[in-house]
């Protein structure tokens, strides 16, 4: 089932590329409308390896949404949201906070690796800050390796 | 919809036609008109295709109070059970409660390499063991445990109390590090698929550890265990025991002495233990052999008890609030001060209800689980 990614883990074959599930927030990540040309083509090119979901808010994305996306094979699964005060919905991401403790606790209790999972916070820049903590990311996953749920070889 | 058919004849479903009795006793008709397992029955009868996808099939808790009453025994909770399957073969689904969090757990446990950490919650004080006739099937309470924590309902608590007991019987349980979720919720939405694979998971490793009892905290586990087990996955070659069950034992013999409390307390039967398994008095006499006179029943107890609200962590709605806000009222109308309950499903819906804005003031009460109340009470 997962010998694509076995293969990769002992370097027999390329490196392993992680697939990574990004829940992004509309207003913080410059996914939206006000996204830079040259920042959306630099954001493909440098991180192939995730799938970017908007949301209008990080306040959405549920522990259930984690799970799913760790179900459906994600190697690592991210989510960005609005630094402290400036969430569009009053207190979305403080939800987010909280929510994200326990999304982290099931992963763990499932035997999900806690360098699966990642919260950051992110001002309006045009996309420049999530290049950056994407990239961070991808990094950090492919340390770590293939998920244990086994469905994912990384990407093609 | 061939076994939907099938399941009609089998369960003698057609004599409901006449009757109606069942949706006079649903707790989910009394507080929302729109649903009628009799109607349900009647479009299944009928052959009506359509028939699988009334988004009312979901709605029913599963709690057999109707099974209970049908004077033609019409097992409707089996049926619900069977067409409910057919429904999600052919893409219908529930509304999953949480974000679907749990059957999401569920699924991924399928998984056949995993290391999961669900032992975490084991202190250094609780003695468990590789070898033993009894194996302590813990369920999903550390999951429980990690998501509903604001609610504070402590459901580790419950396992961490069972072990306390069991050691005190002079049992030193076998605890499944690579234990999965007995199923229960998946096979009640339908999906037989991931419910069989995770209870032939958990035939295999609890035949490979030898034990002889098994021994559960929640009566869901047990009842799955117990009756649907075999159905699906094949032999269960072992005993199951609600905890409650094996402790009626121990407190007739004197092995088990608890000490006296005096608080007004009264018990919410869970449908899993009483209507499915048929283990009433276990849990009453230890009541009252921890608060004497203090135990008293509720208006509607024993095989007349009103479900927790929701079952399976599908569809929570504005029924099953009214339902928990029922109850809750009838458990202080009891003039208790204590709702002791033996499942940690109840405990989480009941203490959830109560936190609602504008939950009524005269109908809160604690609420705790069976196996903590009688751990508190352990004579050393």
């Amino acid at each position: 089932m997962n010998r694509k990614a076995d293969s990769s883990r002992d370097g027999s074959s390329q490196e392993f590329k992680p697939k990574i599930i990004a829940f992004v927030c509309n207003w913080c990540s410059g996914t939206g409308e006000n996204l830079q040309e040259g920042t959306a083509k630099a954001l493909k090119r440098n991180s192939p390896n995730v799938r970017i979901v908007n949301v209008m808010c990080s306040g959405r994305v549920t522990p259930g949404l984690v799970l799913k996306a760790f179900e459906l094979g994600a190697d690592g699964v991210m989510v960005c949201g609005c630094e402290k005060g400036a969430c569009h919905y009053s207190f979305g991401n403080e939800r987010q906070a909280e929510m994200f403790e326990t999304s982290k606790k099931l992963a763990n209790l499932i035997g999900l690796e806690p360098e699966r999972l990642r919260l950051d916070w992110l001002s309006p820049d045009g996309g420049e800050g999530l290049r950056k903590v994407m990239t961070e990311f991808v990094k950090q996953v492919t340390h770590v390796g293939p998920s244990p749920l086994g469905k994912s070889g990384g990407i093609e | 919809m061939k076994d939907t058919v099938e399941a009609i004849k089998a369960t003698s479903a057609r004599l409901c036609l006449d009757c109606g009795k069942c949706t006079a006793v649903c707790p989910v008709s009394r507080v929302d008109g729109g649903f009628s397992p009799r109607r349900i029955v009647a479009s299944a009868v009928s052959g009506d295709e359509e028939a699988l996808k009334n988004e009312g099939l979901w709605h029913c808790l599963t709690c057999k109070l109707c099974s209970e009453r049908c004077p033609s025994d019409v097992d409707y909770v089996d049926l619900t059970k069977i067409v409910r399957i057919d429904a999600y073969r052919g893409g219908e689904q529930a509304v999953c409660a949480h974000g679907s969090a749990f059957q999401l757990l569920m699924r991924i446990m399928t998984t056949p390499e995993l290391k999961q950490k669900r032992l975490d919650w084991l202190t250094k004080d609780l003695k468990v063991s590789d070898k033993s006739d009894y194996l302590y099937f813990v369920g999903c309470l550390p999951f429980f445990d990690a998501f509903f924590e604001d609610l504070k309902a402590n459901p580790v608590q419950i396992a961490r109390s069972t072990v306390k007991i069991l050691n005190a019987m002079g049992i030193e349980p076998i605890v499944l590090p690579d234990e999965r979720c007995c199923g229960h919720d998946l096979l009640w939405a339908g999906d037989a698929k991931n419910f069989e694979m995770l209870a032939k998971h958990n035939l295999e490793r609890l035949k490979a550890t030898g034990a002889k009892k098994i021994v559960t905290s929640c009566p869901e586990c047990a009842a799955t265990l117990k009756l649907y087990y075999a159905e699906f996955a094949g032999d269960v070659p072992f005993e199951v025991y609600h905890l409650s069950e094996l402790l009626g034992k121990s407190l007739a013999s004197g092995q088990l002495k608890l000490r006296k409390n005096d608080k007004q307390v009264t018990f919410q039967d869970p449908c899993r233990l009483g209507r499915f398994l048929g283990v009433y008095d276990q849990p009453r006499n230890l009541l009252e052999a921890l608060f004497g006179d203090g135990f008293k029943d509720m208006r509607r107890s024993r095989n007349a008890s009103i479900c927790c609200g929701t079952s399976g962590w599908i569809h929570c709605g504005i029924a099953s609030k009214s339902i928990q806000t029922d109850r809750l009222k009838e458990a202080r109308e009891s003039g208790s001060t204590l709702l002791a309950t033996a499942c940690a499903k109840c405990k989480i819906h009941f203490m959830c209800a109560m936190k609602d804005v504008g939950f009524p003031e005269e109908a809160k009460i604690q609420v705790e689980d069976l196996a903590v109340l009688v751990a508190s009470a352990l004579e050393q």
